[in-house]
């Protein structure tokens, strides 16, 4: 059996293993909306018992707090009780964002203030044992990922990520590392966007196992270059922070239009979300990871014009794939616009992000494989 | 702290996310605006954050046809092949110059116009951080409890360690110890007494507005050094043949691209000789058999009146000769063809560079024999380094090396249409007055040669020779059906200058660089007090300000709160 075989078989692995990770944090998302909604019924049963100010005005100042206060606040989690946990920010935060003052450079800490004044009582949520399982199923399907990546690249004898096998391959690798590295990193527990990150990553390994496969074959003379290692492994862990990026993003538009729900109407249906982080945080988050993005992008555009200079005689000759990087890096700006502007701040920067990680997957599929020009390199 | 007050605010766009908001006044009537008014207004519009929102997401917008479109610039055989295959749609979106998007008028509006809300937008802003630079940290606020991270300690700690005499003088100790931590912290700091309440007021993070402006001044200078610097160089082909050489002149170029400024009074006359072009295809993984490994020419440069210099250039390696660059763009066969006419005489021999049409480099040529003939003689070829036939009977090529090279010529008669002195392609033949003797309809084979063969030309016209350039070529010892080296091999040079490209590399950098600190820095202004409760005890309260985003300031407000409050640790 060649390495190649071998790391065809560690793909497959990983992605039965993927699929696994992936249903335990379907189930967790369930459990969760089940929390929610029983937390929902003990506030209507008994008002006295939870926070009385979610009944008063349906407006508790609430916050999620950190992973590690959520976890303690909640009686003990694998039994499925929950408990609502009573907003408490610190004593400067509350003044600053009910009657600080009018300079919108009032700060914003993650989570704590919720700026719209649409409030909801967030449920405490533990972690559920298909929760566990599901990390510790990413865990496994991550080195057994990590295994095919490197036994590729051993067998091919350089860089695994020449064509675009081999980037898909490497690619979701980042994906699942940045995930994992953020779930240790970190202040929020981010393990709610598992459903997220290992469908896609099963997804586009799927596609790539099944359509983008080519056999190992030498670098043709204008891949052989240093550049190789540097270029395409940039781009692919900006395109990892920005999948993340763009993961927070649909959360934070789910959990604002929820946010808004919540603020106008009496009662508003009880779902996984409420166990989450509010929208703010959820966008605050989604930004720190799109700027570390932004700046891989930004150095994938220039060590790539600085490769091009060397390998095609010029550094910026307007070639589809170029124009591509152009135009996502030009979003991403715009996003980054958007987050300083009035008016734009919320969920129309959180959109700006959602069509930002579109045009970076649509570079990556519909140009590397229909449009003309010098990055021919899909092997296909 | 009333907005006003903040010496940074007013210099950002008015719908700044921390710009302080303007409030209509409804009670005041707004005075009609005359002609500076309005250049007012529009000026602030166009240098507001929506607008330079809204024109970078139209620059994204307005660069997507020039993906879907063939462009002049990368492409110019797939705009004549867009004109063919679309000639009713091609000189419509012509007329939109679809095929010139990036030099087009609308996309140069959009991105001239962003370039100029960035100006208005960068230069107030210099001007205000350079007043900032200079300021002295702004007073402390009356009440912290309003602000970010507000927290208190005792004060007790400094009572005991420093057997202070008096409360007083254990709050002056404390903020004197306070100042000193945030000075070495690296804030700028400032003392202020405000009704017998001692406070240290300090602000960090200048560098991320500096970063901010250098990052967007240099884009512009990527814009300028481009559009001004890339007007100085040239790019220049020429098709190269082993053995053979060129002179950096213009007349030397097959096709010569002066940027707007160019003068080619500045060409440096240097000779560039190729020596041999080394080709290495895959030839043991099945996978990949053919598939090229490396390409080296093995060139040497020769200044006017010096000596010559060996040099390699490689498809990654470009050789930097003379203020020039050298790159190795594609390669191809020259097979060295020699015509006689009937008396023997040869009226033509040259390597003539045949242009590969696949990978493994199928090659079309052309020859033309304009005089020593009856008349002028043209002939079309194919060559195969690896000849085989296909089931249909047609030839290819199978491999890219020299295996079994075959050249097949059809020859035309007639005017080759080259004396009016009008410039034609080395690479076409227009058969139009022409009559062709062999090959397609004309019921006689092409001629067909391998190399150190010789047929006659139909119609007695004379003779036609592939030669065998091999060393030893002719020698009886040679390894008999050995061709590797019986062809020559031309290498295609680009030579290009572009002096701007140094200062785009400049710009880059701090475009990275002033990106990397203006997002991660962050600018921060902290206060610590002895507060005087009305109870006459002093306790000390902190409090810190995000000037910008800034998601750490919370804890670094109670990190310093902690490490301060207790001396003795």
């Amino acid at each position: 059996m060649t390495l190649d075989e071998i790391s065809i078989i560690l793909v497959y692995s990983a992605m039965a293993v993927y699929a696994i990770a992936f249903i335990a944090y379907a189930i967790d998302l369930a459990r969760r909306s089940a929390a929610a909604t029983r937390a929902a019924d003990l506030v209507g049963v008994a008002p006295s018992v939870s926070a009385p100010a979610v009944v008063a005005g349906g407006r508790a100042a609430t916050s999620v707090g950190s992973a590690t206060d959520a976890t303690t606040a909640s009686v003990p989690e694998s039994s499925g009780t929950v408990a609502i946990e009573r907003a408490v920010p610190s004593a400067g935060e509350a003044e600053v964002t009910g009657t600080g003052p009018a300079t919108p450079a009032a700060p914003r800490k993650l989570g704590a203030s919720v700026a719209s004044g649409a409030t909801v009582a967030s449920v405490a949520y533990g972690r559920s044992p298909a929760l566990r399982v599901g990390v510790a199923m990413t865990v496994i399907a991550w080195v057994l990922h990590l295994s095919a990546d490197v036994t590729r690249g051993l067998a091919a004898g350089r860089v695994p990520w020449a064509n675009m096998y081999e980037f898909a391959l490497t690619g979701t690798l980042v994906i699942t590392t940045v995930y994992l590295v953020v779930l240790v990193v970190a202040k929020y527990d981010l393990r709610f966007l598992g459903t997220f990150v290992t469908g896609l990553v099963l997804v586009l390994l799927g596609v790539a196992t099944v359509n983008f496969y080519v056999s190992v074959v030498p670098l043709p003379p204008a891949l052989q270059s240093a550049w190789l290692v540097i270029h395409v492994f940039v781009a692919t862990s900006a395109t990892g922070f920005l999948a993340l990026g763009f993961a927070l993003s649909v959360v934070q538009l789910m959990q604002s239009r929820r946010e808004s729900l919540a603020a106008s109407a009496k009662a508003v249906k009880q779902n996984f979300l409420a166990t989450l982080p509010d929208s703010a945080a959820l966008e605050n988050l989604a930004y720190r990871v799109i700027i570390v993005g932004f700046i891989l992008w930004t150095f994938t555009l220039m060590a790539g014009a600085i490769w091009a200079e060397a390998a095609w005689g010029r550094y910026w000759g307007w070639d589809t794939k170029e124009v591509w990087t152009f135009i996502i890096w030009v979003v991403y700006a715009g996003y980054i616009h958007a987050r300083a502007t009035r008016g734009w701040r919320g969920s129309r920067s959180a959109w700006l992000a959602i069509i930002g990680f579109s045009t970076v997957l649509f570079s990556f599929t519909v140009v590397n494989l229909f449009f003309k020009g010098l990055h021919a390199y899909s092997g296909l | 702290m009333s907005p006003r007050s903040d010496p940074d605010a007013l210099s950002r766009p008015d719908d700044h996310i921390y710009a302080p908001e303007r409030k209509p006044d409804a009670s005041v009537t707004q005075p009609k605006l005359g002609v500076v008014g309005w250049l007012r207004f529009a000026w602030r519009q166009l240098t507001s954050m929506r607008t330079a929102l809204l024109l970078l997401l139209l620059l994204a917008i307005a660069a997507v046809p020039g993906s879907l479109v063939p462009q002049r610039s990368s492409d110019p055989n797939g705009v004549t092949q867009y004109f063919a295959d679309n000639p009713d749609l091609a000189p419509v979106l012509d007329g939109f110059q679809m095929f010139d998007v990036y030099t087009s008028a609308w996309f140069s509006a959009i991105y001239l116009l962003l370039f100029v809300s960035l100006i208005g937008c960068v230069i107030p802003r210099t001007k205000h951080h350079f007043d900032a630079l200079r300021a002295r940290p702004p007073r402390t606020p009356v009440r912290l409890s309003r602000l970010a991270g507000y927290t208190e300690r005792p004060l007790a700690g400094f009572e005991t360690a420093h057997g202070a005499s008096s409360t007083s003088s254990a709050a002056d100790a404390a903020i004197d110890r306070a100042a000193a931590e945030l000075r070495r912290a690296g804030y700028r700091v400032e003392r202020y007494d405000m009704r017998g309440e001692a406070s240290v007021s300090a602000e960090r993070g200048y560098l991320r507005e500096t970063g901010n402006l250098v990052f967007h001044t240099a884009l512009l200078g990527v814009l300028v050094a481009v559009g001004i610097g890339g007007g100085f160089g040239f790019s220049g082909q020429r098709v190269v043949v082993e053995g053979q050489s060129f002179v950096n002149t213009l007349a030397a170029y097959d096709s010569f691209n002066p940027g707007r400024f160019f003068d080619d009074t500045t060409l440096d006359p240097y000779r560039l000789s190729l020596g041999e072009l080394d080709a290495v295809y895959e030839t043991r993984n099945q996978e990949a058999i053919g598939q090229p490994i490396d390409f080296t020419a093995h060139v040497s440069v020769q200044a006017k009146g010096g000596d010559s210099e060996p040099g390699v250039v490689k498809v990654n390696a470009p050789l930097r000769v003379h203020g020039t660059d050298v790159y190795l763009l594609g390669n191809g066969y020259a097979p060295t063809i020699t015509v006689r006419n009937p008396d023997g005489e040869v009226v033509f021999t040259d390597a003539v560079p045949f242009l590969p049409q696949d990978a493994n480099l199928t090659s079309i040529g052309v020859v033309k024999v304009p005089d020593g003939l009856e008349e002028q003689l043209g002939m079309v070829g194919f060559f195969y380094p690896t000849q085989t036939t296909l089931g249909s009977g047609a030839y290819t090529s199978s491999y890219p090396d020299l295996v079994y090279p075959v050249l097949t010529l059809n020859v035309y008669q007639g005017d080759l249409g080259i004396n009016e002195g009008t410039p034609t392609s080395v690479y076409t033949l227009d058969p139009s007055s022409m009559e062709q003797l062999t090959g397609g309809s004309t019921g006689v084979e092409s001629i067909e040669l391998m190399p150190g063969e010789t047929v006659e030309l139909p119609n007695g016209l004379g003779s036609v020779s592939f030669e065998d350039v091999s060393p030893d070529a002719g020698d009886p010892d040679a390894a008999e059906g050995d061709y590797s080296q019986s062809v020559s091999r031309f290498a295609s040079f680009d030579i290009h200058d572009d002096p701007s490209q140094g200062w785009v590399l400049a710009f880059a950098v701090l475009i990275v660089a002033g990106l990397l600190v203006s997002l991660f820095v962050p600018r921060r202004r902290m206060w610590v007090k002895a507060a005087r409760r009305p109870d006459g005890t002093v306790v000390l309260e902190y409090a810190g300000l995000a000037r910008g985003e800034d998601p750490g300031l919370e804890e670094a407000v109670a990190a310093f709160a902690d490490r301060h409050a207790n001396p003795a640790t």
